[in-house]
């Protein structure tokens, strides 16, 4: 099990110079709101591919059940 | 050819079949996830025709999806071949109006048109055709 800290440093060490406000009431299912620089001129799809490309393949819907995401640029 | 394969080309073909198609857990009338009932409600509540495949009863069909797609979670909703976005990019589309834009419904629900039926289902996958 992870905590909202735990996800929150690894994203914002996975997308340096993002910040990202993690939540969860469970360690399972999380919800990020993640601003970056590295999003700008890119779409949604795209956005949160970066994030969830920062965790290793079965990790989201396995040990991380759910990674609910609102991304966005300063 | 593996079976896996077959599988990942039938789901592929689904893709490129449905004009509008949602890969959730368990079906529009019985979501078995929170997200994926939501993002079949926001589909629904737009009075939109899609189709949909349960990919609980096969793990390998969230694999070779994800595979296809490159995108890890469930649900997925394609439109027009194309990946639209999960839960969370559905329901900020809903919330926005992209939504129906996307789908190219500009009526309100009430008052949507009744679509044709769509392609029939790909072999190995069970898709359901909306038409309410």
């Amino acid at each position: 099990m992870a905590t909202p800290d735990e996800i929150k440093a690894r994203i914002e060490t996975g997308i340096p110079g993002s910040r990202a406000d993690v939540q969860s009431d469970d360690n399972v299912h999380f919800t990020a709101h993640v601003i970056a620089d590295a999003f700008a001129g890119i779409g949604r799809i795209e956005q949160h591919r970066l994030v969830y490309g920062i965790f290793a393949e079965g990790e989201i819907g396995g040990p991380i059940h759910a990674l609910s995401l609102r991304t966005e640029t300063p | 050819m593996s079976e896996t394969n077959e599988l990942r080309d039938a789901i592929a073909e689904a893709i490129e079949k449905n004009e509008v198609i949602l890969f959730m857990k368990g079906s529009p009338e019985q979501p078995m996830c929170g997200f994926s009932a939501r993002t079949s409600g926001a589909l629904k509540e737009l009075g939109a025709v899609f189709a949909a495949v349960d990919v609980l009863p096969d793990p390998r069909i969230r694999q070779e999806l994800s595979a296809i797609s490159n995108w890890p979670t469930i649900p997925q909703l394609f439109v027009k071949g194309e990946l639209v976005g999960g839960c969370d990019i559905v329901m900020e589309m809903h919330d926005t109006g992209e939504l129906a834009a996307v789908l190219g419904i500009d009526a309100p629900p009430a008052a949507a048109p009744q679509a044709e039926a769509q392609a029939a289902p790909a072999a190995p996958l069970q898709i359901e055709n909306r038409l309410d």
